[in-house]
């Protein structure tokens, strides 16, 4: 069993309009697992059925081979993007109460917020009320009590909104402990290079269907496209160029560098290969700049959504 | 995974701790009574008020009617005219001046009657001077008829009927009116219990959606259990001030009447004069003795658990219908057109209670009303101090049941699918297709 979640062909409808229709995702165990999709695609849906909050008209979901119980609830931490806390409740209280929740015992709940609180350095805010704390204080408080039970399953959603940079720094390279520990996590967001940074799976949602999963570098690879960026230097750059342009398909490409006289993206055929290209220009020019045009996840989020 | 208990504790205790909370819990108490005081207070100081009046009585055999009262000093007039009198009258500052013309004609002399005075008189006055004068009038008209008064006065007679029901209990009216007052005060306190604490859940469902916590705290409780346990604990919280209130405003009125009580009994108010004459009278402790028995009388088991039954069945019904409104919506101010529908049948129910079981305690309407799931609760309330079969209290409260059954499902649907809903505010016919969802 090498998946912890799997939705199989899951569909939600409220009214006449289709939320999700025939979703279906395999989340590996261990891994970050990247739910991306534009807004009003239908991630929020999945996420709340996973939770149990919404029930699907079709279609099941196992955890870790057993479909979602109510138990389940337990073993998911679930951080939405529409968050907040009981106002007018001291940190401490509301730490404890939604712990409890949780199914966490009163002095195990104390125990571990006791270890989170000291972890990211907010010790003293116990008897804090959440309206004294600021924005990403209370986001603090918030991630402490998803990951507080331990769950196998984290589902966050945009996670870092509210967090300046050294917070949300922090906060990653907490997600990134807790997988390392063996948790799972689910992870939506609008921001692709989090994605590019932690993501080891993602699937992409748009208008209700999924149109994209995978590995992040398998789907790389299959939106690669045999491109190479070159920068030359050479005091002959329009001979070289054309020389370059008459073997192979040519694109003006645009990166900073110091003094390259030629700057050029190279796309190869099929039967090509980028040392074919190397040993080209080695005999025409002085290299220095050669790189392979990986996609981004923003350049697939992007192609894919407008193509579809 | 049962989470109710831990719920309704973090509800009570956010509620009994919330300042607000604490502040109208001591307050209210101290406000009432200050209330009280202070009408008391102003209505004898009302009374204290002396007042002058004159009588310029032409035909003179008017004038003998008039006794000087307390408050209200009479000054006969003579030799005097219209004109001169009223002068008199305003140079004096009295309050007013009775005329009454002279006439052949006992009916010109009756319609002649005139009250001239700065400000207009209130209703009391004029007609305690309309029955001193018909009175005399109608003593003059039979006399003149050659009828003795005195026969008339010596053959008034006064009939109290003693009631008795077929299986020998005495009853009297003391006892209707005892019955109406225990049933009123049931029917009324679930009314207002209902109105306070069922807004007060509102608020609080609705605090859960502005404050957006309502996703985290679904992710870990099935919404029925939020939304039991938010009633729950409110309902607790409710009884907590309401025992407070209770126990507050009666000390606060014990001392109250400790400190007024011996200045009221020197005041010696009408009312009060005839309390103590009435007290003095051996038929009035009879009655006192009767009205004990009437309360002893009362079904009092029956009441109380029928009280405890139809109070937490009415309460729970109404409740979740506010729970259900406060998801539905964002904002207090949007929770309007929703409460309508909420309001109508409960006062709708005070109504039928307060008008119809009065007249006839088991007719029609009160019965009928007693049965529907709605007005129940109150309308059953107040009937059964009457004294109302078991089996209709069984099948009222079984249908009762039945329903909040029923509203607890229907505000489920709505809550699950209404607190997760944010912007714009739903339609009746959205909600319909949320129970759908």
């Amino acid at each position: 069993m090498n998946n912890l979640l799997v939705a199989d062909s899951v569909s939600k409808n409220f009214g006449n309009f289709t939320a999700l229709n025939n979703v279906s995702i395999s989340v590996p165990k261990g891994s970050i697992f990247g739910l991306l999709g534009p807004n009003g695609a239908g991630k929020t849906t999945l996420i709340r059925i996973i939770n149990q909050i919404t029930m699907p008209d079709t279609g099941q979901v196992m955890l870790d081979g057993e479909p979602l119980m109510p138990e389940h609830i337990q073993n998911i931490g679930y951080l939405p993007e529409e968050r907040g806390l009981y106002k007018s409740m001291k940190v401490g209280e509301q730490a404890l109460y939604l712990a409890q929740l949780k199914g966490l015992t009163k002095q195990e709940a104390k125990k571990r917020l006791k270890y989170w609180f000291e972890k990211l350095d907010i010790g003293d805010w116990w008897n804090k009320k959440i309206q004294e704390l600021s924005k990403g204080q209370a986001q603090k408080i918030q991630f402490i009590v998803t990951v507080l039970h331990q769950p196998k399953l984290l589902i966050f959603d945009e996670p870092f909104s509210g967090f300046d940079p050294i917070n949300a720094n922090l906060i990653k390279d907490e997600i990134l402990q807790l997988r390392d520990e063996g948790a799972t996590v689910i992870f939506s967001t609008h921001r692709m290079e989090s994605v590019e940074e932690l993501c080891d799976h993602i699937a992409l949602i748009h208008k209700s269907n999924k149109v994209l999963d995978g590995k992040l570098t398998d789907i790389k690879r299959q939106y690669k496209t045999n491109t190479f960026e070159v920068g030359l230097q050479t005091d002959t750059v329009e001979s070289v160029t054309n020389a370059i342009k008459e073997k192979f398909e040519v694109m003006p490409a645009t990166f900073k560098n110091l003094n390259d006289d030629v700057k050029l993206n190279v796309k190869l055929k099929a039967q090509e290969n980028s040392n074919d290209l190397l040993k080209f220009l080695t005999s025409k020019a002085e290299v220095h700049h050669f790189v392979e045009v990986i996609p981004s996840a923003n350049d697939i989020f992007i192609q894919t959504v407008k193509n579809n | 995974m049962n989470h109710l208990p831990l719920i309704i504790k973090r509800e009570y205790l956010t509620k009994v701790k919330n300042k607000s909370f604490i502040v109208m819990t001591f307050v209210s108490p101290l406000i009432m009574v200050a209330l009280i005081a202070v009408v008391a207070y102003l209505s004898q100081l009302n009374n204290d008020k002396d007042r002058h009046i004159s009588i310029l009585d032409e035909t003179g055999v008017l004038s003998e009617v008039f006794v000087d009262k307390e408050h209200t000093k009479y000054t006969i007039l003579t030799d005097t005219n219209l004109e001169t009198a009223k002068e008199l009258i305003k140079s004096n500052e009295d309050f007013g001046l009775l005329y009454i013309e002279k006439s052949e004609n006992p009916e010109e002399v009756i319609s002649s009657v005139r009250f001239y005075s700065d400000e207009s008189p209130s209703l009391s006055i004029i007609s305690s001077l309309e029955r001193k004068i018909e009175k005399k009038l109608e003593d003059a008209k039979l006399q003149k008829n050659g009828v003795d008064i005195e026969k008339i006065e010596a053959s008034k007679t006064n009939v109290t009927i003693a009631q008795e029901t077929f299986t020998g209990e005495k009853t009297s009216k003391i006892d209707s009116v005892l019955k109406l007052a225990f049933g009123g005060a049931a029917g009324y306190l679930l009314f207002m219990f209902i109105i306070i604490y069922g807004n007060m859940i509102m608020r609080s469902v609705i605090e859960e959606k502005t404050s957006r916590i309502i996703e985290i705290i679904i992710s870990s409780v099935k919404p029925v259990q939020l939304m039991l346990g938010k009633i729950i604990g409110t309902s607790l919280a409710g009884i907590t001030q309401f025992a407070i209130w209770v126990v507050l405003g009666g000390v606060l009125m014990l001392v109250l009447s400790m400190i007024f009580g011996v200045d009221m009994a020197q005041m010696q108010t009408p009312q009060q004069e005839m309390m103590n004459q009435a007290m003095q009278n051996p038929d009035v402790a009879n009655e006192m003795q009767l009205a004990w028995q009437s309360f002893l009388n009362l079904p009092l088991v029956n009441l109380v658990i029928a009280f405890m039954f139809f109070f937490i069945g009415g309460y729970l019904l109404y409740s979740s219908l506010y729970a259900a409104v406060g998801a539905a919506v964002d904002n207090e101010t949007d929770t309007q057109q929703f409460m309508l529908p909420i309001i109508m049948p409960l006062v709708l129910a005070v109504y039928v209670g307060i008008f119809t079981v009065i007249e006839d305690p088991h007719g029609t309407v009160s019965t009928v009303f007693s049965f529907i799931p709605f007005t129940s609760p109150v309308v059953m309330l107040m009937r059964i101090p009457f004294g109302v079969p078991i089996w209709q209290q069984i099948l009222s409260f079984a249908i009762l049941a039945f329903t909040f059954i029923f509203t607890v499902w229907f505000a489920a649907k709505i809550y699950r699918v209404g607190i997760l809903m944010y912007g714009k505010k739903p339609s009746y016919k959205e909600l319909y297709k949320w129970i759908k969802y």
